[in-house]
């Protein structure tokens, strides 16, 4: 028999992070709930026979991808907006919330469109796919201003409970996708660690499927 | 985008210092030497070929290639792999050769826009071609000279997985007759690697719980020879039956080769590559985070010449194993400094031709007459703040 081998488990910090690590817990690997107060970027946790990266989430897939990661948990807008070589193993079900476009309520098309976003990549092939051409704005933060104060008249943001987007007397026109945080696995590490990987997964999968069920 | 400074080259392409050229030599050299042993000889192929014949031939996609124009306004491509160019070659300058052939190449091969990490627009390729041989036994030969390759390049721990392009389409067609358009995009989630996307349009595609079922089966069949018999119970159409009949086969053969101790069944593998018709394999080293090396057979190609042949193969990236093989230092015998005055050139000169004849490496160098300083701390101090000294094994002095 062979010794399983370390998994590097690129993890996302903030919101994502809390519910992954309650979900792992509940597949019986004994992960801390909580990190905010640590500084650490790397944490060893050779009872659950992992090792945690703490990453922005939006470099967990570029992690992974060069194989410093095994495995990481992502959401899936983040997926599609880097587009990455992974494997997309798991949905996990949590971080549930959609990709939108989202407007003013009394948006009209102009000629010249201007959509504001931190996914500019989805952005630009949704509104080809509609047959729109369009000038996509790249923002880092407060999206939902760029309509506000007239930088775009629509922007493409993830919306969970859409409270922000009422506030701001901004309403969802349509949605893109739903996202949720996703299990992803590096092209070799899913080879060379296959057995630990496929435990973790079918672990992580009867936890996910027991929930879905008691819903 | 600004005008390049001094010091930059393109993005994706590298400069290989003498240090990493011995390595990246040593590589070449015993792995070639491992190729020849094996019975195939070495091919070389112009690095420029015309997109209208490699070009569309090859398995990168359009936007991939490395385009340019000639001055006819003919659109050229740089080789993005070696397989179509030898495809050529076997059906024109080889074409009355009696099959099967091997042949074996190391050459750089260019990229436009490489997705992969990396994205490496340069790199360099190991491999060789079997042509002309369609049984398992070809496919277990290609394999088993892979891994006897990467021994050879140094890699200590890998894997090979293997898989087989009909038994997906053979699921396929029967359980979804006639429904290419759901077939492909099963086949794209796939070839993406996304289970989730993978599960999700078998969930929108209205099929009964069985059919379902055997559909996302597939995802598990990865592991030793005991996923053929999974395989077998979830398809008895025909294609998907020969093709698990084939790699078991070909398992079969590796296990004679005692090579099947590095092999892992994988079905849920497609080839990026459009031009594979059956077998599939990559290989993978710990260590490094995307495979080196990838093969296949491609029964179609060499059709597109118009020599309708079988063939097989595979190509190490051998750019990435330089990155990932330590390897044991290599020794090389240091060089010997020869230092004279001009008045004893003569016999300085001398000493350095009888000592390279010998076979040993002589540099020399000419002591100035006006040089106060002292010429040893000189040499020393080259030495120590240098990327390519290594030192010497002697130093001599005419004076």
């Amino acid at each position: 028999m062979k010794v399983a081998e370390t998994l590097k488990v690129a993890m996302p910090k903030g919101r994502i992070y809390k519910k992954a690590s309650a979900l792992f817990r509940s597949a019986g690997l004994p992960v801390p709930l909580d990190v905010d107060e640590t500084r650490k970027l790397v944490i060893s946790l050779p009872e659950a026979g992992m090792e945690f990266i703490l990453a922005k989430p939006v470099d967990v897939p570029t992690y992974v991808e060069y194989g410093v990661a095994d495995i990481g948990i992502v959401g899936k807008d983040v997926l599609m907006e880097e587009n990455k070589d992974v494997y997309e193993l798991l949905d996990l079900g949590i971080a549930r919330c959609r990709m939108s476009v989202i407007g003013l309520p009394d948006w009209k098309p102009g000629i010249h469109q201007r959509v504001a976003t931190k996914y500019p990549n989805v952005a630009s092939q949704y509104f080809r796919e509609q047959g729109q051409q369009v000038e996509v704005v790249k923002l880092n933060g407060s999206i939902e201003l760029a309509p506000l104060i007239g930088l775009a008249d629509r922007i493409v943001d993830m919306v969970e409970t859409g409270q922000t987007l009422k506030e701001n007397g901004l309403v969802e026109m349509n949605s893109i996708f739903e996202i949720t945080s996703r299990l992803i696995a590096n092209r070799v590490s899913y080879r060379m660690k296959n057995d630990e990987i496929q435990t973790l997964c079918d672990r992580l999968q009867a936890v996910i499927l027991s929930e879905r069920a008691n819903l | 985008m600004s005008k390049p400074k001094g010091f930059e080259k393109p993005s994706g392409v590298r400069d290989y210092l003498p240090h990493a050229v011995t390595k990246l030599r040593r590589i070449e050299r015993e792995v070639l030497a491992c190729m020849d042993r094996w019975g195939y000889r070495q091919i070389m192929t112009p690095t420029m070929e015309y997109y209208d014949t490699v070009g569309v031939a090859s398995s990168t996609s359009d936007q991939k290639l490395f385009k340019l124009l000639n001055k006819h306004g003919t659109t050229m491509v740089l080789r993005s792999d070696l397989t179509a160019p030898i495809a050529r070659v076997m059906s024109s300058l080889l074409k009355d050769e009696p099959l099967p052939v091997r042949l074996s190449y190391h050459a750089n091969v260019f990229r436009a826009i490489e997705e992969e990490a990396g994205r490496e627009a340069e790199f360099f390729q190991t491999g060789v071609e079997l042509v002309g041989d369609d049984t398992p036994e070809a496919d277990a030969e290609v394999i088993a000279l892979a891994i006897e390759s990467l021994k050879a390049a140094g890699v200590e721990k890998f894997k090979i997985a293997m898989g087989h392009m009909g038994f997906l389409n053979g699921l396929l067609q029967e359980v979804l007759p006639e429904r290419t358009e759901d077939q492909e995009s099963l086949k794209q989630d796939l070839l993406n690697r996304d289970y989730v996307g993978y599960r999700n349009t078998i969930a929108g595609l209205n099929l009964t719980e069985e059919q379902q079922n055997r559909l996302e089966e597939v995802l598990k069949l990865r592991g030793g020879r005991e996923v053929a018999g999974q395989a077998l119970d979830i398809s008895s159409n025909e294609l998907a039956r020969a093709s698990i009949e084939h790699l078991c086969r070909v398992w079969e053969v590796l296990e004679a080769y005692d090579a099947a101790k590095h092999v892992l069944f994988d079905l849920t593998m497609l080839g990026d590559f459009s031009y594979y018709t059956g077998m599939t394999f990559e290989g993978y080293a710990a260590e490094l985070g995307s495979p080196v090396a990838s093969g296949g057979r491609y029964d179609k190609l060499l059709q597109q010449f118009g020599r309708a042949i079988p063939a097989t193969g595979f190509a190490l990236k051998t750019t990435r194993i330089l990155d990932g093989v330590q390897g044991e230092e290599i020794t090389e015998e240091l060089p010997v400094l020869i230092r004279y005055t001009a008045a004893y050139r003569k016999a300085g000169l001398a000493k350095a031709s009888e000592l390279r004849a010998e076979g040993h490496t002589v540099i020399t160098s000419l002591i100035p007459d006006t040089d106060g300083t002292n010429a040893q701390d000189k040499e020393e101090a080259a030495v120590s703040g240098s990327m390519l000294h290594r030192g010497y094994q002697d130093i001599i002095t005419f004076q």
